[in-house]
């Protein structure tokens, strides 16, 4: 049996970068170019001050703020367990990026545990992935 | 206390289809049973209605919703003023709280909100019909863009983030959690209307397997075929009424959180906590005052964070309050989700809570009847928030 395609992201305008920016290494997300916060999911237009974002590249460095392990096989042929994650990047606090957690044990993630993030490549996507990394501070 | 809408506004009548898994009937004739046994309850008659509701009208290929307002009132004959269902704002409680505003703006006298679902047949036919994304369908959008790609493919991985969180920061334990599906076993098996009614122990759920860490089997509410329609109604006619109407003390709404995109807070409350705000700012009761509870269960973390939301608990104390099951049982503090819930009785999503409020406060509930029931918060959601303070008249 095949493992199932990943369903792929949409892209449109105001989000397009954040699942393509990999194709050159880079983890981008939304910033107000008035107040310089981040904001994601991406949107065009800064819920704190109402100044116009774009994308700019951040360090791909946080830590895991909450996860969990999935174990149901939802369709045919999937592979389990895998772990979801809700990830608090450096750059901000409050600021999450959900995806997977790659390149571990799952049992061996926890709250708080650092991260670098990676990249999947599907086409014109490109998934940023999250793997351990205990090098940064 | 202000003139508040949902004060003009009263419980008349409320009606439940047979549950199944599957039904043998179409989804419009559980939908029809559950309405005309609304009208019936209340003593009044089709033609009266003039207004009708849904959430969230008729959505997808799948069963999460697949009977609309409209054909509703055209199988009923029913004529109605007003019209009309939203998938947008607060979810389930959502149609609740626009027939409030038919009612309270003078538009409408008899407003009938409905809930249908025919989820249980929907996966006999497609198993994967009640996922949130997966291959052969279009790119992921909105909401689901963010998850999906991931394979967090069922609400309960955005919820497992809560839980986990939930446990981290409070030290709340399995065995805490639970008491809530041991708890819903128990008051289902006093619910002919409930789909599981074996009882279980908490070794029976510390035994079950993981969905998604920490969530297991039991922590997962059961799909099904079933309609609840509840009918709301001016406080004017409550003399025409067959019995005292139960009467809407207060309403609480807000809307946000994972469930819609919004990465917001430590993920270890719910945005519901406005909604538990706003209900007892408009209402002199207070959760000491609460006979019973039925508090949505979609996932028993969600009952945990809609505890405190609601301010039945303080932050951090509900996992305790829950745990051994004696406050939330029968003849507990505060009797919770006596119908079984959505874990038990049936993922009837959400009406099934107002349902059973109902049945509690006129006091028809047989073996599961909590005594002089006269108070019943009902909480829905779980990422538009809608909460309801239904009193006995």
């Amino acid at each position: 049996m095949s493992v199932p395609a990943r369903q792929l992201p949409a892209l449109d305008p105001d989000t397009a970068f954040y699942w393509q920016a990999g194709a050159q290494g880079q983890l981008q997300i939304a910033r107000c170019t008035a107040c310089r916060r981040y904001t994601h999911p991406p949107l065009p237009r800064c819920p704190s001050c109402g100044g116009q974002t774009a994308p700019e590249p951040v360090s791909g460095k946080g830590r895991v703020a909450s996860f969990t392990i999935n174990h149901q096989p939802w369709l045919p042929g999937l592979l389990v367990p895998y772990v979801f994650a809700a990830v608090a990047l450096a750059e901000q606090e409050e600021l999450y990026v959900l995806t997977n957690i790659i390149g571990c044990n799952p049992e061996s993630v926890s709250i708080g545990m650092k991260l670098r993030v990676c990249f999947e490549p599907h086409g014109d996507v490109y998934l940023p992935m999250f793997q351990p990394d205990e090098s940064h501070g | 206390m202000a003139e508040y809408a949902e004060k003009r506004v009263c419980i008349s009548g409320a009606g439940q289809s047979a549950v199944g898994r599957p039904s043998r009937k179409s989804a419009l004739q559980l939908t029809l049973d559950a309405c005309l046994a609304a009208i019936e309850d209340a003593g009044l008659t089709p033609g009266e209605i003039d207004g009708l509701t849904t959430y969230p009208g008729p959505v997808g290929e799948g069963g999460f919703s697949p009977v609309g307002a409209t054909e509703t009132m055209i199988a009923l004959g029913l004529q109605p003023r007003w019209v009309g269902a939203s998938t947008e704002g607060h979810a389930h409680m959502g149609a609740i709280f626009s027939a409030i505003q038919a009612i309270a703006s003078g538009m409408c006298r008899h407003v009938l909100v409905f809930r249908t679902v025919a989820e249980a047949s929907a996966r006999m036919r497609a198993r994967e019909s009640s996922l949130m994304g997966g291959p052969g369908r279009s790119r992921a959008t909105r909401g689901n863009a963010w998850a999906a790609p991931y394979n967090a493919l069922s609400a309960g991985n955005i919820y497992a983030l809560y839980a986990q969180a939930y446990f981290a920061k409070y030290g709340a334990t399995s065995a805490q959690l639970g008491a809530i599906a041991v708890n819903g076993r128990n008051m289902a098996a006093l619910n002919p209307n409930a789909i599981y009614r074996e009882k279980i122990t908490l070794d029976d759920y510390l035994a079950s397997r993981f969905i998604s860490t920490p969530l297991r089997l039991y922590d997962c509410d059961t799909h099904i075929d079933g309609s609840t329609a509840i009918l709301l109604s001016h406080r004017d006619t409550a003399r025409d009424m067959k019995r005292t109407p139960i009467e809407i003390e207060a309403m609480g709404m807000s809307i946000g959180g994972l469930g819609i995109g919004l990465h917001q807070g430590d993920f270890s409350s719910l945005p519901a906590d406005k909604a538990g705000e706003m209900l007892w700012s408009r209402t002199d009761l207070r959760p000491k005052d609460l006979d019973v509870a039925q508090i949505y269960d979609g996932f028993s973390i969600l009952t945990l964070l809609w505890l405190e939301a609601l301010q039945i608990c303080k932050r951090g104390e509900a996992a305790a309050f829950v745990e051994g099951g004696t406050r939330i049982g029968l003849t507990g503090d505060l009797p919770m989700n006596t119908s079984g819930g959505q874990l038990s009785a049936g993922r009837f999503h959400g009406y099934g809570h107002i349902f059973e409020a109902c049945t509690q406060l006129w006091g028809r509930a047989g073996e599961r009847q909590v005594p002089g029931a006269k108070l019943c918060a009902v909480a829905n959601g779980g990422y538009g928030y809608g909460a309801l303070l239904l009193k006995r008249g």
